[in-house]
């Protein structure tokens, strides 16, 4: 059966999808293979907003120049609301759109309307409306004012914003974003995640496929990512999920009253307890516990209080994003030696 | 029985998709024209100086003491070499600045034909020349004193669209090999360029050339586009290389060729840069 005949269809589906590239070398034997995906099959819903972490070089982009109908596949399948990006082509590109980071699309020359504009007439949207759209589009990126203002003179911060409305000029159905808030200040960046978000909201049936080496981006922004390393899926699911999976022991903060050596002799005797550390400082106490598993922590408190400790403050530490990024694609060091082998 | 689609197949009504290819055109025109009336300068380098290149070729003429209808070639070859330049070779070679600025992944991405995208920049391009040819050819008739004898504005015209569409379909030909290659391209052009702009004969009847190299020449649509139009606009004293209808029929299958060459090319080069991973490369 076809993905076009399945009742949900995902708004994104790969399935063992393989892409090589051959290097040109000079000299004898300097001809490489290179596997820039391997085997990726994934499903994006409607409506998500999906996020690919991965470090530089490990098949993002390839990923997205795949799925926006610029690169073939050397195996495999990729669809686009239930569309063969490789045999429906047409099709597709009526449906998507793609902003990269640091993108220096269109003419200087033209304001920043007429840009906007000129995008808009690529996918045939009818003038009246076309204006329509690009009045609400500079209103919600907050650049009403810069509509008669020529490109070449507006900052980097406000050529991605307005990249975003060019993006979203033709009303796509999935929207790929390839490390959009690249090389934005803090403030631009917040303006191109909150627009996001809320164009998101606007119709449920939108999709939003993100790249990104921004960790906290995607935890703010995705409802589920997948990280990719070496052109392979390594893990996916909600960041929740990655955070918890990959999180070895159950830590906690504690704040005590007061100090004793015992507290720590005792709760490092404790079964279960795999470290505690306890630190004063002005006056105050923190104790860092980590266990074997989370409900282990009822004993130790246990153990804690039968030796006089007395506990202010509790807090199970979560696992940021970042360190499960790490904890599954290694450190850089480790990545540069196994590409290399890889090739 | 249901069919896979062909992957450029357009699920658009042909009215539909007519109707996207001129929004395309128009869209991708605009910059050009706009340019035109907000960066000036053009008035100068693109009408002045080409105006110095004439005049030295008519003080050759007139040293040589060739007749006076000569006076009238060079400045009908001149204001041609405008469509020439801009219609052909700038509208591939715009192709590796638009690569360069990321334009032609959006491009390529947009829904609509590429030969679109190409018609709006030589629409534009055409618009813009056109204003320059005429320019030229007002200055050069008024400066040596020039008179026309046109022999038929309709089939004058006739033959201006047909040279000017061939060749927007021999550029896009061209402009195709940008999706695969870049500077390899850009140098290979740049080497032709000249070798081509003295074969189509700008400056004097390719008739001299002699049948088998006229003939070769008479691929490139300026060659017998300019002939043809120096037969209908001095009937006397030009050296035509071909009857004029000969040249007309020549070129309408040059129009028919070279527009269905650059459709196939476009699509033909596009799956192939696609498999090789070099449509959305930068730089090459």
């Amino acid at each position: 059966m076809s993905i076009a005949q399945t009742r949900e269809v995902p708004a994104v589906q790969t399935v063992d999808l393989r892409r090589e590239f051959r290097t040109r070398g000079i000299g004898i034997g300097a001809a490489k293979t290179i596997v820039a995906l391997d085997r990726v099959s994934l499903a994006i819903s409607q409506g998500e907003i999906f996020g690919l972490l991965g470090r530089n070089g490990a098949g993002k982009t390839t990923l997205i120049k795949i799925l926006t109908t610029l690169l073939a596949p050397t195996s495999g399948q990729a669809f686009v609301n239930g569309l063969d990006v490789t045999r429906q082509v047409i099709p597709v590109r009526r449906r998507i759109a793609m902003v990269s980071g640091g993108e220096q699309s269109g003419y200087g020359i033209l304001t920043v309307r007429e840009q906007l504009w000129m995008f808009a007439q690529f996918y045939g949207v009818p003038s009246r409306v076309a204006h329509k759209r690009i009045d609400e589009l500079l209103e919600a990126v907050d650049l009403a004012d810069q509509a008669n203002q020529k490109i070449y003179a507006l900052s980097t911060g406000m050529r991605q914003r307005i990249n975003l409305c060019r993006a979203l000029v033709s009303d796509p159905e999935i929207l790929f974003l390839d490390e959009p808030t690249v090389g934005l200040d803090v403030e631009a960046a917040r303006v191109v995640r909150n627009y996001v978000r809320s164009w998101m909201q606007q119709n449920p049936r939108r999709t939003v496929l993100l790249t990104t080496h921004y960790m906290f981006e995607a935890d703010e922004l995705c409802h589920r990512v997948a990280v990719i390393n070496h052109g392979q899926i390594v893990a996916q699911g909600t960041t929740n999920d990655l955070k918890r999976d990959l999180q070895e022991h159950a830590r906690f903060q504690l704040e005590l009253a007061e100090w004793a050596p015992a507290f720590v002799e005792r709760l490092r005797a404790t079964e279960g307890v795999v470290d505690a550390q306890a630190e004063a400082h002005k006056g105050r106490v923190e104790l860092r516990l980590s266990l074997s598993r989370e409900e282990l922590i009822a004993p130790a408190m246990a153990t804690l209080s039968e030796v006089g400790g007395r506990v202010l403050t509790l807090r199970r530490i979560e696992p940021t994003l970042e360190e499960a990024f790490v904890r599954l694609v290694g450190d850089a060091a480790e990545d540069e030696q196994s590409g290399e082998a890889h090739q | 029985m249901t069919t896979t689609p062909g992957p450029y197949t357009n699920a658009m009504s042909w009215q539909e998709s007519l109707r996207l290819g001129l929004r395309t055109m128009l869209g991708r025109a605009y910059p050009r024209l706009i340019s035109a009336v907000r960066e000036r300068e053009w008035l100068f380098y693109e009408v002045a100086l080409p105006l110095l290149r004439i005049i030295a070729f008519v003080l050759v003429y007139r040293t040589l003491k060739a007749p006076p209808q000569y006076t009238g070639f060079v400045i009908l070859g001149g204001a041609m070499m405008a469509f020439w330049l801009n219609v052909l070779w700038m509208m591939a070679a715009q192709l590796h600045w638009e690569r360069l600025s990321g334009n032609l992944e959006l491009y390529l991405m947009a829904p609509a034909s590429m030969l679109w995208i190409l018609a709006g920049m030589a629409v534009g391009g055409m618009i813009a020349t056109l204003i320059r040819a005429v320019v030229i050819v007002a200055a050069g008739s008024l400066i040596f004193g020039v008179t026309y004898h046109l022999v038929s504005l309709p089939a004058l015209v006739l033959v201006f669209v047909l040279t000017l569409v061939a060749l927007y379909g021999l550029g896009s030909m061209l402009a195709s090999l940008y999706l695969l290659y870049n500077r390899e391209v850009w140098v290979f052009q740049e080497m032709i360029q000249e070798p081509i702009s003295l074969v189509t004969g700008f400056y004097f009847p390719i008739r001299t050339l002699g049948g088998f190299v006229g003939g070769a020449a008479s691929l490139i649509p300026l060659t017998l586009g300019l002939d043809a139009m120096r037969q209908l606009l001095f009937p006397q004293g030009w050296p035509a290389f071909l009857p004029i209808g000969w040249e007309i029929l020549i070129l309408t299958v040059l129009v028919m060729l070279f527009l269905v060459g650059a459709a196939w090319s476009f699509a033909f080069i596009e799956r192939r840069a696609k498999v090789e991973g070099r449509l959305s490369l930068k730089w090459q």
